[in-house]
């Protein structure tokens, strides 16, 4: 009996240290064969690049309509579901109705009272009121969200874009409590019923995982602008904040630029001209 | 040992077919939200965490309240708490069982569990709070037993569980604190941006955990040849006594901090919580109940003549244990989210589905401590006749 029980240890202890040394014996045949065939990273030579990655919006420019097509062009190019429509009833047969407090979003319109709370001013310039603001993920250089998540999912890229891994997130939505913007949003539900049309340059998402915008992660190494951009009629210009050449710095150089919530650190990557 | 647990009364039977039925019926609205996800429950895209996440933070304040018994026994060789030592030690195992399976019922994505063993992240403050939870339910399930097993064969226990003991005291210490670090290491949530909050954590830990354990000793008392002894509740009573009173005290502290600073992100949560925000006061009777219940508490604990009262001391130990839960469950969660961010009032509620969720995993933990504290109990009547 004991015997059995001591060999029985023995061998789950064996198991134990194999599973544990697996990644290492992975990482070392990693290097040992696959650096020499392939290159560690693979860039096309139309992509863009940049040392840090910051958007400028122009809010002077910016009207109810622009702001309206850009949130569209991003829900279209990056399959962000919208619980406004209608799901295909063949298709998706029962669904239960979606819960508008549960709803997705990568970019989207708030007043200067919302977008700035801060910032509050009761005599606040007649034409900041009505004005829409665009708000979304900041990349911040300090990402709390990249601080608190737990497997690494999100992460910030050299370039200063902070991406998630949509199959590596467990869900706990740490980062959503740790995002000072509320820029994060959770899947509660399966959103694939509520694409009006899948992109397929693009995965969509599980339910159960995070999401929030990647600056068009995706469309940059193809040389393409992010969708925002493409919609914004010169409204959001994005670029690189390191290159002193490049056109979001000569804006922020001419012009007066806030970002939110800038007293905590976090340093956004998002310039509001006002 | 185990084969204790399967030698019952009719009652202990019924008891125990009673909690699974809970955890029956609460596995089948769980398979729901396995299936469709969150979208079950009433957290939002403003408040992402809601009642799971609320009942974790006051179960490790449960676990960590056992410490209380171990330290004035183990370090200052108070014997009143020998009898009751070991109760207070599966007290947080059945606890800390229940904070892992809060959890996992929390998140959106449970099969990719161990992504965090696989991606240990030091900088995450979850990371942290996963190494120090199970170190500390490994720690006191081990000297639970060894303690038990050594007291059955009237033998000292093994000299290696002392060194566990002892480290297990940081370790309780550690749950609750890098629990209050969750919360208050994130810019934006004024609410929880406070360096009282781990403390105030313990202090409520304190007041809840013993609270419970005085409440189950009378149930011990009633319900086995047991007795843990009176004098050992009276002891409990005080601690519990001086806990709320902190509780209460670092609670204060910050509505000072917050109200005399004016400052808006800071002063709108707890506004939210006992005054309603732009209309919406969902939680307003809640943490008033909260308040009077801990002050009715002080009150009962602090003059001799109730705390010594046998009849009444049960009742303040329900006051305050309700009272704890609605301030660190309800109010703490909650009052941390809203307003979000972006000063939007989204209120939380939970669905009925969230609440049967979350009673089948009190029952899980009741069905646990229900089969330890007889394994203990039993063991101590054996040994006593």
């Amino acid at each position: 009996m004991i015997h059995s029980r001591r060999s029985f240890i023995k061998a789950a202890g064996v198991s134990v240290l194999a599973i544990g040394a697996a990644p290492a014996i992975k990482a070392v045949a990693a290097s040992g064969s696959g650096a020499a065939s392939l290159p560690s990273k693979t860039r096309r030579p139309e992509a863009f690049s940049a040392k840090r990655w910051g958007m400028a919006i122009d809010c002077r420019r910016m009207n109810g309509d622009i702001a309206g097509n850009i949130v569209k062009a991003c829900r279209k190019a990056n399959n962000v579901p919208d619980f406004s429509h209608k799901p295909d009833e063949d298709k998706y047969p029962g669904l239960r109705p979606p819960k508008k407090d549960q709803e997705l979003k990568w970019i989207w319109e708030e007043s200067y009272h919302h977008a700035f709370p801060e910032m509050e001013d009761e005599f606040l310039a007649d034409k900041f009121k009505s004005m829409p603001f665009l708000v979304t993920c900041n990349h911040c250089k300090n990402a709390p969200c990249v601080q608190a998540c737990p497997t690494r999912a999100t992460f910030k890229r050299e370039d200063g874009v902070v991406m998630m891994d949509f199959h590596r997130c467990i869900g706990c939505r740490f980062c959503m409590a740790a995002c000072p913007f509320g820029a994060r949003s959770f899947n509660f539900r399966d959103p694939k019923p509520f694409i009006p049309e899948i992109n397929p340059d693009f995965p969509t998402r599980s339910k159960g995982v995070v999401e929030k915008c990647n600056l068009c992660a995706g469309r940059l190494a193809k040389g393409l602008q992010p969708a925002c951009v493409e919609a914004s009629e010169g409204t959001i210009v994005v670029g690189d904040l390191e290159d002193p050449g490049s056109e979001i710095r000569a804006l922020l150089k001419e012009n007066y630029a806030i970002r939110r919530k800038q007293e905590l650190g976090t340093e956004p990557s998002v310039y509001y001209i006002m | 040992m185990l084969e204790i647990a399967i030698k019952g009364s009719k009652k202990y039977w019924i008891w125990l077919g009673a909690l699974l039925t809970v955890m029956a019926v609460a596995f089948a609205v769980y398979i729901d939200q396995f299936v469709n996800g969150l979208m079950i429950t009433g957290m939002s895209r403003d408040v992402s965490w809601g009642f799971y996440i609320a009942n974790f933070t006051f179960l490790v304040g449960v676990a960590a309240g056992g410490v209380m018994v171990v330290i004035p026994y183990y370090l200052h060789d108070y014997e009143k708490f020998h009898r009751i030592t070991i109760l207070g030690e599966f007290l947080a195992v059945a606890s800390l069982i229940m904070c892992l399976m809060f959890i996992v019922a929390d998140l959106g994505q449970p099969t990719r569990m161990l992504n965090v063993l696989l991606y240990p992240t030091p900088n995450s403050m979850l990371f942290w709070d996963m190494c120090v939870l199970n170190g500390y339910l490994f720690l006191n399930i081990v000297i639970g037993w060894k303690v038990l097993e050594a007291e059955r064969n009237q033998v000292r226990p093994p000299d290696w569980t002392k060194p566990l003991i002892y480290i297990s005291i940081p370790f309780a210490i550690g749950i609750h604190t890098v629990t209050a670090y969750l919360y208050c290491g994130l810019p934006g949530r004024g609410f929880w941006m406070t360096a009282i909050l781990a403390p105030r954590f313990l202090a409520s830990a304190f007041a809840a955990g013993p609270a419970f354990l005085i409440l189950l000793c009378y149930i011990v008392k009633r319900f086995t040849k047991f007795d843990p002894g009176w004098e050992a509740i009276q002891t409990l009573s005080k601690i519990v006594c001086y806990a709320l009173i902190a509780n209460v005290f670092f609670f204060l502290c910050e509505v000072f901090v917050v109200f005399y600073s004016k400052i808006p992100g800071h002063m709108s949560h707890i506004q939210y919580l006992f005054f309603g925000l732009y209309g919406h006061g969902a939680l307003v009777p809640w943490m008033w109940t909260s308040m009077i219940l801990m002050f009715t508490g002080i009150g009962l604990l602090i003059v001799p003549k109730f705390r010594n009262n046998e009849t009444i001391l049960p009742f303040t130990c329900i006051l305050i244990f309700i009272g704890t839960w609605i301030d660190k469950s309800l109010g703490m969660i909650s009052g941390g989210f809203v307003p979000s961010p972006l000063h939007h009032v989204t209120e939380y509620v939970p669905t009925f589905q969230e609440v049967l969720i979350s009673l089948g995993v009190l029952a899980t933990g009741l069905l646990i401590l229900t089969v330890l504290f007889k394994l203990a109990t039993t063991v101590k009547e054996e040994v006593r006749g």
